[in-house]
């Protein structure tokens, strides 16, 4: 079989005889690439302002809209605690807009099971656009017409990146998904 | 992409309860979470220690990444020192000998102000650093304005100690990990310090705008006497920052005051030193009267 076809006994994730995927990848990338976007704020920049796009929050729904299902619904607890131990925000706000990202999305996906790319950017536009209003209304900072105006470049900011970060969950979901030696 | 089947329960009554105990769970999650967001409200310091143990174990990769970016910038400026070398290097001899005049000025002033403390008996207020550390990042995502130090209580540094750098005061120390800690920075719109005109003595407030600037607000209203360039100082009222830290510089003016630009920018600043608090001694006793006053 072989002769005739090099690759009939594998798929793009790699060969298939005594190769399965590692269940360590499958769902450790997602919850790893999570949480080093949380991390964001542990980076060398100094910022004067808010500059840098929730890279944590960005992971997630980037992960939820390319693969349903692979996190569960109560993932916005543990992702949103991590996110609040780094983000400067009064702890469970985190929690809260996490959790609650989550549900909206799985309600979302009720009503729309078959999506395109500009819907889910639509989507995650709104989801930033809420949660970037709600996270500075929580932060315990005094609220003025200025903060509004300071956060608006970080919204564009996140919006325009979405994609990118999408593209790149989509290039680790084929790390995740790689087949691996079957051990035993 | 469509729902993996597994979402659909259909008629399957294990598969219902299953989804529906998912809801439940993840309400529960965010109810929690506004639980803990309204607790941070009424007692912000509830949750420093979970945070300070984040910050703790995350901060020597911080520190590497500050290291780097300190040394990054080193090498980009040697190579562009090389371009302009000559009229750079006759700038700096200019410079110098218009330094060496200054200098020659400032120790005869250093001269007339140490004979005329020692006629007042005032002991010089010069303060020892708590500990030198590097900013090694920043809530760069959030709108408070909070940066992580990769010194704690370990290297002595408590609550309330006021980071300064070569260039100024950059703020002061929020919660102490035991070897990081959080920095409250002057921009953070909860940042107030009292200040006054480093050329007389207009005293005002500095509260942080949250973009970067200051927004000073004079005490005594009336005629706004400021201009443009005008430098402001720490006021050493409050008994927290040593009186005659460089803050910050007027760029505009408004009714009640004005716009000032940081002198001390911490995006520039790779080293900063923490100083113990000011009058630490008389605000311990005076906090100790208080909460004895409420005793009785």
């Amino acid at each position: 079989m072989e002769q005739l076809n090099p690759r009939a006994r594998s798929d793009r994730y790699g060969k298939k005889i005594n190769r399965d995927h590692s269940p360590v990848l499958v769902h450790g990338i997602p919850w790893a690439t999570i949480m080093i976007g949380s991390l964001t704020p542990m980076l060398p920049i100094i910022a004067a302002a808010p500059v840098l796009p929730p890279l944590g929050l960005m992971a997630m729904v980037a992960w939820r809209l390319l693969r349903p299902g692979l996190l569960p619904l109560w993932a916005g607890f543990p992702l949103g605690l991590f996110d609040d131990l780094f983000s400067g925000q009064p702890l469970g706000s985190g929690i809260l807009l996490f959790s609650t990202t989550l549900i909206v999305l799985d309600l979302l996906e009720i009503r729309f099971p078959w999506r395109n790319f500009w819907q889910n950017w639509l989507t995650a536009s709104l989801v930033f656009t809420v949660y970037l209003g709600i996270a500075a209304l929580v932060s315990g900072a005094s609220l003025t017409m200025l903060q509004v105006a300071v956060i608006v470049p970080q919204l564009l900011l996140s919006i325009l990146l979405f994609p990118i970060i999408v593209s790149m969950a989509a290039l680790l979901d084929r790390i995740r998904l790689l087949r691996v030696r079957r051990l035993g | 992409m469509a729902p993996p089947t597994a979402r659909r329960s259909g008629s399957n009554k294990r598969a219902q309860l299953g989804l529906f105990a998912g809801y439940v769970v993840a309400g529960t999650g965010a109810l929690i979470g506004a639980v803990l967001l309204i607790i941070s409200f009424v007692s912000p310091q509830t949750f420093q220690g979970l945070r300070s143990m984040a910050t703790d174990l995350a901060a020597p990769a911080g520190q590497a990444g500050a290291v780097g970016r300190t040394q990054g910038r080193g090498f980009f400026e040697a190579i562009a020192g090389y371009y302009d070398a000559g009229s750079k290097n006759a700038e700096l001899e200019r410079e110098i000998e218009i330094a060496r005049v200054r200098l020659v000025e400032a120790e005869a002033l250093r001269q007339e102000n140490e004979r005329l403390k020692g006629v007042l008996n005032l002991t010089s207020g010069a303060t020892e650093p708590v500990a030198v550390a590097r900013l090694i990042g920043s809530t760069s995502s959030s709108t408070r304005r909070i940066a992580y130090l990769s010194a704690g209580s370990d290297d002595g540094v408590t609550n309330g100690m006021p980071v300064t750098s070569p260039m100024g005061l950059v703020g002061r120390v929020l919660e102490a990990g035991s070897n990081s800690s959080r920095v409250l920075l002057l921009t953070d719109s909860e940042s107030m310090v009292p200040v006054r005109r480093a050329t007389d003595d207009v005293v005002a407030f500095a509260e942080g705008r949250a973009d970067g600037s200051l927004r000073i607000r004079l005490i005594n209203l009336g005629i706004n006497p400021l201009e443009e360039g005008d430098i402001f100082v720490t006021s050493g009222a409050g008994g927290m920052f040593r009186p005659g830290v460089a803050v910050a510089m007027i760029t505009e003016i408004t009714p009640d005051g004005g716009i000032a630009q940081l002198l001390s920018n911490p995006a520039a600043t790779d080293v900063v030193i923490v100083e113990p608090v000011w009058q630490g001694e008389t605000l311990e006793s005076v906090a100790q009267t208080e909460a004895g006053e409420v005793a009785d």
